[in-house]
């Protein structure tokens, strides 16, 4: 009997989800994808292959980007508190006007920002450790007429992750977060776990746990 | 105004749990609580829009003639469409690639299996979807590979595949398999996924995309979580 495959019309729908894997480095972290807003490598790990085998695209923002320069820096750990160095973040965000650089976000009321495209990459370092360089977003709305608090959709993936995790970071003493229509829907004890804790003005703490004690609030989008 | 796009939700039937015991990495790396459902906001229903030269960068559709000689192993062409649940294409839209050589070793420093390197290969590729939502890359068929998940463990020969599509919702990080291949039964990765849409990974021999004296044909389409209807403006 011969399965069916890939092309087969009695099995069309959405194609399953798989790890990542560990040797994603050479070709998914670009340079300076973890950097929204300067011209750094951040993000990358070109320590993990060897130079002559180095494809990677090297992307700065052209132009000055509009908004607060923050940098978001954290960890991610695993159930039994260890750090995992073979994970990759991604983020998406609207720009410091709250508009998102994207087709589908047609309020042209609100500017796009000609050197921000606010959409970031970064593989995770021997310690599990991440840094993200961008600014603070504005406020986008929510379902109804709310207005939800700033924040960034994260994605996040690894070995061992057989499909992405999805959170959101918001920031410490932020406006709106008391009423913000995506948090209201997080039991108060984990809200903790979405919230950046801000260590000088311009720097933030978002540590993710996987799982256990403490673990980051994850979302079914 | 702005468009309200909802899209489906994951498809629990074809997706793989985030725990899957057999693979044994997912025991410390899955959340124990449930995951917490949440509307659509603009945040989910967009994704940045023509810009992948700036991020991820120019297209590199031909991994064979990344260096100066030619890779050893059998060259394949694989070929086939990004499409939505609605079976709509999914133009302008960028599918990154990466696997082993031909013997089944990546480029990776933390690959330490003694198969040998290939210097004229990397195994990286990338490439953007036309108004049709087709795409097309050269490369040569990767090699099984051992790894320590179980005693004599073996991954089956695969290509690793990431696709943003259109939105945050739409995200996908996938594996091509190849058909025949008797080690993806035994594959707790591919068997993460239960039957039949496991089936949904095994890429297709295809005589119609083979090019004569120069690469074997395979056939793979990618299906992206779409649009639940069709857009309605409401005010803002």
């Amino acid at each position: 009997m011969t399965l069916p495959d890939n092309l087969a019309s009695k099995l069309f729908g959405q194609t399953p989800s798989q790890t990542v894997g560990p040797f994603f480095h050479y070709a998914l972290p670009w340079k300076g994808g973890a950097d929204l807003v300067g011209q750094s490598d951040l993000g990358a790990r070109t320590d993990l292959f060897p130079p002559e085998h180095d494809l990677l695209n090297a992307s700065s923002p052209n132009g000055t980007v509009k908004g607060d320069r923050i940098e978001i820096r954290g960890t991610i750990l695993d159930g039994a508190g260890h750090p995992v160095p073979d994970a990759m973040l991604e983020i998406w965000q609207a720009n410091a006007a709250g508009r998102y650089r994207s087709a589908d976000d047609d309020r042209d009321h609100l500017p796009l920002d000609e050197g921000f495209v606010g959409f970031g990459r970064s593989s995770t370092g021997e310690q599990g450790d991440y840094r993200f360089r961008t600014v603070l977003p504005g406020r986008v709305p929510g379902p109804g007429n709310s207005l939800q608090a700033p924040h960034i959709a994260v994605s996040v993936m690894g070995r061992g992750l057989l499909k992405r995790l999805v959170t959101r970071i918001y920031f410490e003493n932020s406006e709106g977060l008391d009423d913000d229509p995506i948090l209201n829907l997080v039991p108060v004890e984990r809200r903790a776990t979405l919230i950046a804790t801000r260590e000088n003005p311009q720097t933030y703490r978002f540590d993710i746990r996987l799982q256990g004690a403490a673990e980051t609030v994850f979302f079914d989008i | 105004m702005s468009r309200d796009i909802q899209y489906s939700r994951e498809d629990s039937n074809a997706q793989p749990p985030s725990l899957f015991p057999e693979y044994k990495s997912t025991t410390l790396r899955s959340p124990s609580a449930p995951l917490i459902r949440i509307p659509q906001t603009l945040t989910e229903t967009t994704g940045p829009t023509g810009c992948w030269d700036k991020l991820m960068g120019r297209a590199l559709a031909d991994l064979t003639s990344q260096h100066a000689g030619v890779p050893i192993g059998q060259r394949i062409v694989v070929s086939g469409r990004v499409l939505d649940e609605n079976g709509k294409a999914i133009p302008d839209t960028v599918m990154e690639i990466w696997q082993a050589n031909a013997a089944g070793r990546y480029i990776h420093v933390r690959d330490s299996w003694d198969a040998p390197i290939d210097p004229n290969f990397t195994g990286t590729g990338r490439m953007v979807t036309d108004e049709q939502g087709r795409y097309s890359f050269t490369t040569v068929r990767p090699g099984a590979y051992p790894w320590g998940n179980h005693h004599n463990a073996w991954r089956p020969a695969h290509i690793h595949l990431s696709l943003l599509g259109p939105a945050f919702a739409s995200r996908l990080v996938t594996q091509l398999y190849f058909p025949d291949d008797p080690l993806i039964a035994l594959d707790p990765i591919a068997n993460s996924v239960p039957m039949p849409y496991r089936q949904r990974l095994i890429a297709r021999f295809d005589i119609e995309s083979t090019q004569p004296a120069r690469a074997l044909g395979y056939k793979f389409d990618i299906v992206l979580r779409g649009p639940l209807a069709t857009p309605m403006e409401r005010s803002a």
